[in-house]
């Protein structure tokens, strides 16, 4: 995950050039550099996603943001994919929303997430995104592993209950912040976010205690110390910080 | 070394394999290996030196024969002899019978049995002929004779023809054209370029490129060449499981032959083409043989898959294009450049031309390693190569594919195999893996034991494949536990279809076939299993009670 | 117009499912209009009762004694909703689930014991391997979601469901 500039899905060209397409049924434009998601958060067409934001790379790889494309009836995702002239892109139907729901559900069952005694309750993507898209039930079994909580940092925490495992801590320790102390080990469900070699996150020598991590969680799996039920907030610092490095440059 | 030069080498060796009036080839592959076959390559090699025969008698190690059932092997040539089952203390009794009929105590398997008579060996042509270990062997049985001939002959663009105009397709399963894949790097404009091997084989019951690396390196090492000639590559990989130790022994050594006699290296057979190869061992990971997620491995990083397009043809290692094939596509290369792409496009089907290497594994008298045309049928490849099944059992279903393709049952087993008409069975020719199964097999233990491998080897980084196949498997347990209702048979078809449709990656979307397409030929036993609580097959152990809980 | 015959019911959970449906105020007066409330903690009938139109269930399936229950429930009720989290999801119960059932025994009533140590054997009913959600056991005509779930959320849909729809997915309500 070192390289920022992440592949992306779709030709490469020349920049600055207008690509003219359809989000569900409006006109819109855009950049050609420029992926679906980000044409359409232009245009106010929101699309659900948990492992996007805007300053990281796109990986592709919670599949909330999954669209439709017309002309061949797949399902791209909109984080990862660039806008071709003449496209014509469907955001919502009944069967983009059976699987996001279908997938929100496989989230909730994945690892143990009790919103009524979360940091995040309120203020957590997951549990919004569940709210907006009408999940309320999860179908299948939940899963109950036996995850640990790491308290051993002096001020942040980590809960691995409530990890769905977007990344987004593990791309702006290394992509923002320059440290790389998290990252992933493990295989499939078993995968859990780590600090540096698997040491507590107390123990590490390269957290940076920056906290943009914590900043960025999409759920209450990292948090500050001291946060009480619902008491999480955040604040937004991506978009100013890259604004801001951008000028620099 | 230069071209003229690689001819009096191949010209010396054979003049020297000449002089053997009887030649004895014991393969030393892993599966032979695995039962001894090294002693009787020693007591072979020990027996002819008492005798003092051994300026007319050559004894030595070869690639894999293919009936690995009947391992160890033994080949007498010119007598045209193969034995089976061959211990070290036999070695006696085939020198005796050097010349002679085979020894009459001895296994000895006729030369135009099936098994071999309807093979058509190209990618295996040298397997268990020459000695993997040799370079000199190698090019004595025609080995950098391609390469020498697009180096001097044909420029990069022509040779990106001959492998279009052969109609050769990716054999690593999907079975892209080959061709269209080398003229998109060759016509990627970067500083640099690589050429990957893809030797991370890794579906059960699939051994077929380690069979090629082992029995013929040099076939691989020359197939890369020839394609980073043909596409403007200057370094390769060989991305080879770590599970191979003696494939990555043989490669290494043969890299090194290679280099010292200037086919590989700079400034090869001393024209301006320089190509170098180095093994990258995989750390067992099933995913690394998708090529996203292999390249992150070469580059040191988690090995998971990224999103495609851009694919590795436009931005590959490191972002500079890259052309990945599988081991059995390079091994291919070498014979269409020297017989041409006509006599390739000759053999096979419409749309798929040349021969298939399958392992044949399972309930099925002959396992081994087969390579027929494509267009063979099931039957053909079972019952007349296999050998059928095995104690007068009744054949069930065929699975090829390996965890992303899926069973075919009895009524199809005339159909011949081509990458379309498995495709449309619901299955996929896949890399060649092919596991037979008989009545005692459960169709839905089969699928359970596919979505175990699936569940462990899932990266999880996409969220279906990572959440969606414990699902599927707790669903798959139920059912072979007798504890299933019918809504979880629509809740897993459900998830079959989220998982195929959302997921990342190859491994992801097609991680629910094995399920579909026993549901499709087998929905009566998955009925059985949850309606009557019982396995048809007698393989389950349903749970007495008929007590429905979670 | 004879009054719709509702009942509810609280498994694993705390009472707050309960303490929200109370909090309806003066809604409930509206309430009492239209329903009887057959079975209830909030009322004194001991037998779960036959053809109850709208049955509310509070808390998740963690013992023998409230599967018997659900059990017993459905096929006495037309509509069955399961009423806040716990009963939807598990829950703040089902943070249990991952720990071995005679490991949290010994550990609540042994060790952590100060008088007659050892886990109850009679009188409580013995806890199942993972406290689940009610639709893994029965048919859920209806999910209402909160901990505890709105007042004016519960009153919304008991009013639709008595009216003979069912809200479904057209309410917006959060986990938690």
């Amino acid at each position: 995950m070192s390289t920022p500039s992440s592949p992306i899905r779709g030709p490469v060209e020349a920049p600055r050039q207008i690509r003219t397409l359809k989000i569900d049924g409006f006109d819109v434009s855009g950049r050609a550099e420029q992926t679906i998601l980000q044409v359409a958060l232009e245009h106010e067409i929101d699309i659900p996603r948990l492992c996007h934001v805007e300053g990281l790379s796109a990986i592709g790889a919670c599949r909330l943001c999954l669209v439709e494309i017309r002309a061949t009836g797949r399902l791209v995702p909109a984080c990862v994919t660039r806008i071709e002239e003449g496209m014509e892109v469907i955001t919502d139907s009944k069967r983009i929303q059976k699987y996001r729901r279908s997938l929100l559900e496989l989230l909730f069952a994945e690892r143990n997430h009790i919103c009524a005694v979360c940091v995040a309750n309120g203020n957590c993507e997951l549990q919004i995104l569940a709210e907006e898209l009408g999940m309320d039930h999860v179908r299948v079994p939940y899963l109950n592993p036996d995850v640990p909580v790491d308290a051993s940092h002096k001020q942040l925490a980590v809960d691995h209950n409530r990890c769905i495992l977007c990344t987004r801590c593990v791309r702006v320790c290394d992509e923002v912040e320059g440290a790389h102390t998290w990252d992933v080990e493990g295989r499939g469900v078993d995968a859990r976010i780590i600090t540096d070699m698997r040491q507590p996150w107390g123990d590490s020598g390269t957290c940076t205690n920056c906290g943009k991590c914590v900043e960025l969680c999409p759920t209450g799996a990292l948090f500050e110390k001291g946060t009480c039920v619902a008491e999480l907030e955040r604040r937004e610092f991506l978009p100013y910080l890259t604004a801001m490095r951008r000028t620099e440059q | 070394m230069i071209p003229e030069e690689l001819k009096d080498v191949a010209a010396q060796w054979q003049e020297q394999a000449g002089q053997y009036a009887h030649q004895v080839y014991v393969c030393t592959a892993a599966g032979c290996l695995s039962s001894n076959s090294d002693q009787v390559l020693e007591s072979l090699q020990k027996e002819v030196k008492d005798r003092d025969l051994h300026e007319q008698c050559l004894v030595k190690g070869v690639g894999c024969m293919g009936l690995c059932a009947g391992g160890p092997l033994v080949a007498v040539q010119p007598d045209g002899v193969l034995y089976a089952h061959v211990t070290p203390e036999q070695a006696p009794a085939i020198v005796d019978a050097l010349g002679d009929e085979p020894a009459a105590d001895l296994e000895a398997i006729e030369a135009d049995a099936p098994f071999y008579e309807r093979q058509e060996p190209i990618a295996l042509e040298n397997c268990g002929r020459v000695d993997p270990e040799s370079i000199e062997e190698c090019i004595g049985a025609d080995g950098y004779a391609a390469l020498a001939r697009c180096l001097t002959a044909l420029s990069p663009t022509e040779v990106v023809n001959v492998i279009s105009k052969s109609g050769l397709r990716g054999r690593g399963g999907a079975g892209y054209p080959t061709g269209l894949k080398w003229s998109t790097v060759e016509k990627a404009r970067a500083e640099r370029k690589f050429v990957v091997c893809n030797a991370d084989e890794g579906d059960p019951g699939a051994f077929m490129d380690r069979s090629i690396l082992e029995g013929d390196p040099h076939r691989i090492l020359e197939g890369m060449a020839i394609a980073a000639y043909a596409v403007g590559a200057d370094q390769g990989y060989v991305y080879i499981r770590a599970e191979y130790p003696l494939a990555i022994e043989r490669l290494r050594k043969a890299i090194r032959q290679a280099k010292r006699m200037d086919l590989l290296g700079g400034d090869i057979m001393g024209s301006n083409f320089s190509f170098d190869i180095q093994l990258r061992l995989g750390a067992g990971a099933f995913v690394c043989g998708e090529e996203t997620a292999l390249m992150a491995s070469i580059e040191g990083k988690r090995g998971t898959p990224r999103p495609r397009p851009p694919y590795p043809a436009n931005y590959g290692l490191w972002g500079y294009p890259t052309l990945i094939n599988n081991v059995e596509t390079f091994a291919n290369i070498g014979p269409i450049l020297r017989e041409g792409a006509d006599w390739f496009a000759g053999i096979g089907t419409e749309k798929s031309k040349g021969t298939k290497v399958f392992a044949l594994a399972g309930s099925v008298l002959n396992t081994g390693l087969i390579e027929v045309p494509m267009g063979t049928t099931l039957r053909e490849i079972i019952f007349d190569i296999g050998g059928g099944i095995p104690d007068g059992r009744a054949f069930k279903a065929v699975q090829t594919g390996g965890p992303s393709g899926g069973c075919i049952p009895e009524q199809y087993l005339d159909v011949a195999v081509d990458y379309e008409s498995l495709r449309e069975l619901g299955s996929i020719m896949g890399s060649g893996g092919m596991i037979v199964m008989d009545e005692t097999a459960c169709m839905v233990d089969v699928a359970k034991f596919f979505m175990e491998f699936c569940r462990t080897e899932s990266c999880g980084h996409c969220l279906p494949c990572r959440a969606g196949t414990p699902q599927m498997l707790g669903l798959l347990d139920r059912i072979t536990r007798g504890e299933a209702v019918m809504r979880d048979l629509e809740m897993l078809e459900e998830l079959c279809d989220l998982v195929r449709n959302t997921a990342l990656c190859g491994l992801g979307q097609t991680a629910p076939n094995p399920v579909l397409s026993t549901l499709r030929y087998f929905r009566d036993e998955y009925l059985a299993h949850i309606e009557d609580r019982t396995c048809p097959a007698g393989k389950c152990k349903m749970r007495s009670t008929t007590e429905v809980n979670r | 117009m004879s009054k719709a015959r509702v009942a509810t019911a609280w498994l694993e959970a705390c009472s707050g499912c309960h303490m929200s449906f109370l909090d309806m105020d003066e809604g409930l007066l509206e309430l009492a209009e239209l329903i009887e409330l057959v079975y209830s903690p909030l009322v004194d009938a001991k037998e779960f009762p036959e053809q109850v139109d709208v049955t509310l269930l509070s808390g998740g399936v963690g013992n023998e004694e409230q599967l018997e229950l659900v059990r017993h429930i459905r096929p006495r009720t037309k509509l069955l909703v399961s009423l806040g989290d716990c009963a939807v999801t598990g829950n703040v119960p089902a943070m249990r689930n991952h720990i071995p059932v005679e490991q949290l025994l010994e550990r609540t009533f042994v060790q952590e014991a100060d008088l007659n140590p050892g886990a109850p054997e009679a009188v409580v009913s013995p806890l199942r391997p993972k406290v689940q959600p009610l639709h893994n056991f029965v048919e859920v005509d209806e999910y209402i979601v909160g901990c505890p779930p709105d007042a004016e959320l519960i009153k919304f849909i008991v009013s639709e469901l008595l009216q003979g729809r069912i809200p479904g997915r057209g309410v917006r309500s959060r986990f938690g």
